[in-house]
Order: C-alpha cells, then structure tokens, then sequence
C-alpha cells in the first residue's frame, strides 16, 4: 500500500499566532486534530488514550485567555501528543505495561507543565515499547502502532506513537523519551523531524525512568523549525531533576536559517555500508551541505562502534535497578502470595512483559558478584572510550553526519524474536546517548519501496544550535516526498 | 572463559530471577537461558577490550550533590498517593508478611 500526502496545520508559529490574534480558536484547532484521530486511530493505534474532555478544557482555557486579552504563551493552541511515559495528573500513565494498568500519577512531568503554560493543548498519552524498551512497538502490552507510510510496517520504537501521530497529521507536534534512539529512529521510520537534546537540557522529572544516566525528553515535528521551537519551551533548569543542567535553554531559532558556510561537516564511515540506501542519503546529504558551502570531509571513528555492546549492559544494569520499584506495594498491579517475596516476584513476574524482563535479567546479572567488572565495569570504561573518540573528532568537525537507523521500517513480526537483530537499531543513535550530547533526525530521501529515510545530524554536548542550523539546510535539500504527514 | 563456560544455565537465570524479583516458569527460564547467552556473546568485546588506563564514566556530565536551601516545602498530600496503593490501612501501604516463620 502506498501513503498519499495528508492536510496539515500549519507551522506551530502560525497556529500559535492565529489563535493568539484570535484569527481562530484553540477550540477550533483541536477539533481538527480530534477529526483526524478519529478518522486513523482505528487504522494506526497511536493512542493509549484520547483525553478528549481534557484537552478541551484546555482549549476553552486557551481561548478564554485571548479573549480576556492575557497571552496564553507561544505554543497558543497546539494540539500535542504525549509518550505514555511521561506522568500527566489524574490521568492514566502506563508506560504501555498492564504493572501501570489503572495508575493515576499525582503529578505532572515538568515537560507537560511547561507545554500547558506555554498554552499547547495535549490530546492525548501515545503508545510505546513496555517502558520504552524496544524499537518497533511490539513489545506494548496494547498492542502495536502502525506505520502511516505503509501499515504493515513498524513506526519504530520506542516512542512509536508519538512518531505515527505527527507523521499521520494527527497533532503537528508530540513528545518522546530518547535513550539509546527512541526519538530518533522512530522519526527516521516515519519521515519526521526527531530531535533528542544534549543531557540535561529537558528535565527529567516525571519521565518514567528507564536509564537514568540515558533518558531525555524531545519532540517530533514535521520541520526543523517546529522542532526547534519546541525544544526552546521545554528546556531549561529545573530544580526538580538534579541532573538538569543549570543554564538558560539554547537559543536555536535566532541562528536556524543562518546557513552551513564554512562549517566542517564530517561523514562517519564506520556507520556506512555499501549498498545502502541509508548511506547513500548520507552522502547525498553531505555533497548538499557541501553545495551550501559546508566544508565536507569523512571521518573514521572506529571507538563508537563500542557503543552498541557497551549500551546492552548499561541500560539494562539501570533499568534493573529503576524497575525494582514496581513491587506491586504503592502502585499499580498486585499479585498476592503469602509473602512479601512471594507477593513481588509474581507481580513483576506477570505484571512485565517478555523483553522487559529479559532486560531486568540481563542487567541483574552484569551487575551481580562475580560479574560487575567484566561485564558492568568494563561497559563503564567502554562508554569513556566513546566519549573520547567523539572528543577527537569534534577537533576537526562542528558537527557529525550518519544514518539515523542501519534499514527503512521493517515488517512487523521480522525482528521481534530475535533480540541482537532489533538492538542493531539503534547502533547509529546509541553513541552519542552514551556521551549525552544532541542529535536529530532529519527526513531526507525516499526509498526503492516509497519509505522514508532518515539522515542523522550529531553535535558535542550543548551544540544545539549549529545543529539545527544544519539540520535545517538539508531540509531544504531534502526530497519534500519524504516528509509526513501522510494519509495511510 | 572458554565458550562453553560463559553459557548461563538454567540454575543462574533462577538465581538471577531470584535476585530481580522475577518469578518465571520454566519455559521463560529455558528461553531466558538461551537468550542471555547469546546477548553476552554478543557483547563479548566489551569484556575482552583493554581498559587497563581508562576510567569508567558513570553519568555523561560531571555531576555533584545538588542542594537546595533548607526550608520546608509541601509534598505529596498522603491520601491521593495511598489512593494509588493496590492495598492501603490506616494511612499505611499493606503488604503480606515479611517474615518466613512465625514470631
């Protein structure tokens, strides 16, 4: 089946703007993404759950604000879609796992404050890999998201939802997690812009932890420019989360369309292969930028390579212990035993899903006595290597260019029982989640089969600005084709 | 380690699934058995790479404590949060015993 261009909202500056000025309603803007969603939702399964009566609330308040001539924020009316990770108050959060079926949080993420006060209006928690484990969706308790490009196809994981909702024209704007390339990958699959933040940028709190030392927050857009704009009101010290860097959010948009000339953009060809469809968007890429007046060389940085081994041990050793919390004592499922052993071995025995338990295994058991050096120990000092590798090459290089993902979405059921070959995924996007800085997947080229491909833009830590600024001339080198919204 | 010897067997993934809080059947435990051994092969060149002078990196930034100043501040209201709780008493969460034999 082939996907044919889907009606769109607009840039989140003019819907901003038009509903600011009152040109129209935040009221009338969510009506047209709640048309949308009820016409696809059947089809693609982006929502864990609409939260209709919410979000209208929140468009009435929206509208109430213009009309009592108050400023409802730069985000006026914007309908956005929620990862099911990130907690939202008095509304269910289930990290797409039947361990959170039911669980109301008591608060909101900063994330989602921060979008209400800025006055977008969120629709609805979007469907993820259990715990944001996965790269396809397939492993939610709920069911799988489809692909709008083709809907026997993965959005890609594990903020598959959110990916599907922007790219199938339902909200311009959501949100995801990132830790090893959940943002990202998801957004190459779906032909949209996916942005993961350097570390620290976006605070944390209320995100559902996975891997504490990994996670951040980040949106899909269909352009660079929404997307920037969306980082720009999210960001910024929060003294709720300890590990929120302490500075004012990077300014992005000032310098966006300054363009590429006399930048170093370097090719990695460790990420490359012959024959690939990914890296010939790669290259493409670079002799765009290099038109533009980029100055465009290839880099080999073998290190980086580390990253995919050393993440399989270091997400999973975190998440074995954030999980521990689920014991079915304070919230969501309850299995009963006669003891408190017996009572939490089988809550989370029946409570996780298969690969969230093989990771709280995998994990458990790089941590344990007699394993921790070789295998936890050793992953630590593997991630220093590819921070140093990184550290060289941004000597000679303001930014990095890859792949975002090996393949274009993959059919469902084709790597889902094979755990390495659905880990190999992430192997673009893994090393520069391991040394916390920004990266951004950009909508570049189609492929043989009409599928989208993404181009992977890296920066060093706190780059975000000359990244997006490069991100966004290859969006004007891109095939406008391969960009959502699409209409499955 | 020979090949052979880094295959987890049976009896560790129980032990592991013991230490996790895990209780599995024996299909997950055969299936797990297999699965981990082939997830540790394959990140068998993290155990064999030379770190004889690198340190690890536990957090990409360096990180310090973070305080702030010391006033009181509201939490978390109990009621809302014991409302969550699968089973709650007298503004307690209730668990099954915690001790194997009697007192």
């Amino acid at each position: 089946m082939s996907a044919s261009p889907a009606p769109e909202f607009g840039s989140l500056a003019e819907i901003a703007a038009s509903v600011r000025t009152g040109a129209t309603s935040a009221r009338a803007i969510l009506a047209q993404s709640l048309d949308r969603v009820r016409e696809l939702e059947g089809d693609l399964h982006c929502f864990n759950e609409v939260t209709i009566e919410h979000a209208e609330a929140d468009a009435d308040a929206v509208d109430r604000m213009v009309r009592s001539g108050r400023d409802p924020g730069p985000l006026a009316g914007v309908p956005v879609a929620l990862k099911d990770n990130l907690c939202t108050e008095g509304i269910p959060t289930t990290c797409s796992s039947k361990i959170l079926a039911g669980w109301l949080p008591p608060y909101d993420a900063t994330v989602v404050s921060r979008l209400r006060e800025a006055g977008a209006v969120a629709v609805g928690k979007t469907n993820l890999d259990e715990f944001a484990m996965g790269s396809s969706t397939e492993n939610s308790a709920f069911g799988p998201t489809k692909n709008p490009w083709d809907t026997g196809r993965v959005p890609g994981g594990s903020s598959g939802g959110s990916a599907a909702a922007v790219a199938s024209g339902m909200v311009p704007l959501s949100f995801g997690s990132d830790t090893g390339g959940s943002i990202r990958q998801p957004a190459a699959l779906c032909g949209i812009v996916g942005v993961k933040p350097t570390y620290g940028v976006v605070s944390r709190y209320g995100l559902i932890a996975f891997a504490s030392s990994l996670d951040q927050i980040g949106p899909f857009t269909t352009t660079v420019a929404d997307a920037a704009l969306a980082l720009e009101v999210i960001a910024g010290h929060d003294p709720m989360d300890s590990t929120s860097l302490d500075r004012p959010a990077p300014d992005m948009l000032s310098t966006l369309t300054d363009g590429v000339s006399g930048l170093r953009v370097g090719i990695v060809d460790d990420f490359l292969t012959d024959g690939s469809e990914s890296s010939d968007a790669v290259v493409l890429a670079a002799a765009a930028l290099a038109l533009a007046g980029a100055k465009v060389d290839h880099v080999k940085i073998p290190d980086l390579l580390l990253g995919l081994p050393a993440y399989y041990l270091i997400a999973p050793a975190e998440a074995s212990s954030n999980l521990s919390r689920y014991d079915g004592v304070r919230y969501g499922l309850r299995v009963d035993g006669p003891d408190t052993e017996t009572m939490n071995s089988r809550t989370r025995g029946q409570g996780f899903g298969p690969e969230v338990k093989r990771r709280i295994m995998m994990g458990t058991y790089a941590l344990s006595a007699g394993y921790y050096d070789a295998y936890y120990g050793q992953a630590q000092k593997a991630r220093t290597l590819v921070i140093r590798a990184f550290d060289a090459a941004y000597k000679n290089f303001d930014v990095l260019l890859t792949p975002t993902t090996p393949t274009v979405a993959f059919p469902f059921g084709s790597k889902v029982d094979d755990p390495i070959e659905m880990y190999m995924c992430d192997l673009c996007s893994i090393p520069s989640s391991l040394a916390g800085h920004p990266a951004v997947s950009v909508p570049f080229a189609l492929s043989s089969e009409g599928l989208p491909i993404g181009v992977q833009v890296l920066a060093p830590a706190l780059g975000e600005a000359v990244m997006m600024r490069v991100a966004a001339s290859l969006e004007t080198a891109a095939a406008r084709e391969a960009r959502g919204p699409v209409t499955p | 380690m020979s090949e052979e010897e880094r295959l987890i067997t049976p009896d560790e993934v129980r032990h592991v699934a013991r230490l996790a809080r895990l209780a599995l059947d024996e299909d997950e435990v055969g299936r797990y058995a297999q699965q981990l051994s082939a997830l540790l092969e394959n990140v068998d060149a993290i155990r064999r790479l030379d770190t004889a002078d690198v340190p690890p990196t536990a957090h990409p930034f360096p990180v310090e404590n973070v305080l702030r100043a010391d006033f009181e501040t509201p939490s978390l209201d109990r009621d809302p949060v014991l409302a969550q709780a699968p089973v709650a008493e007298s503004n307690r969460f209730r668990v099954p015993r915690i001790l194997g034999e009697a007192p």
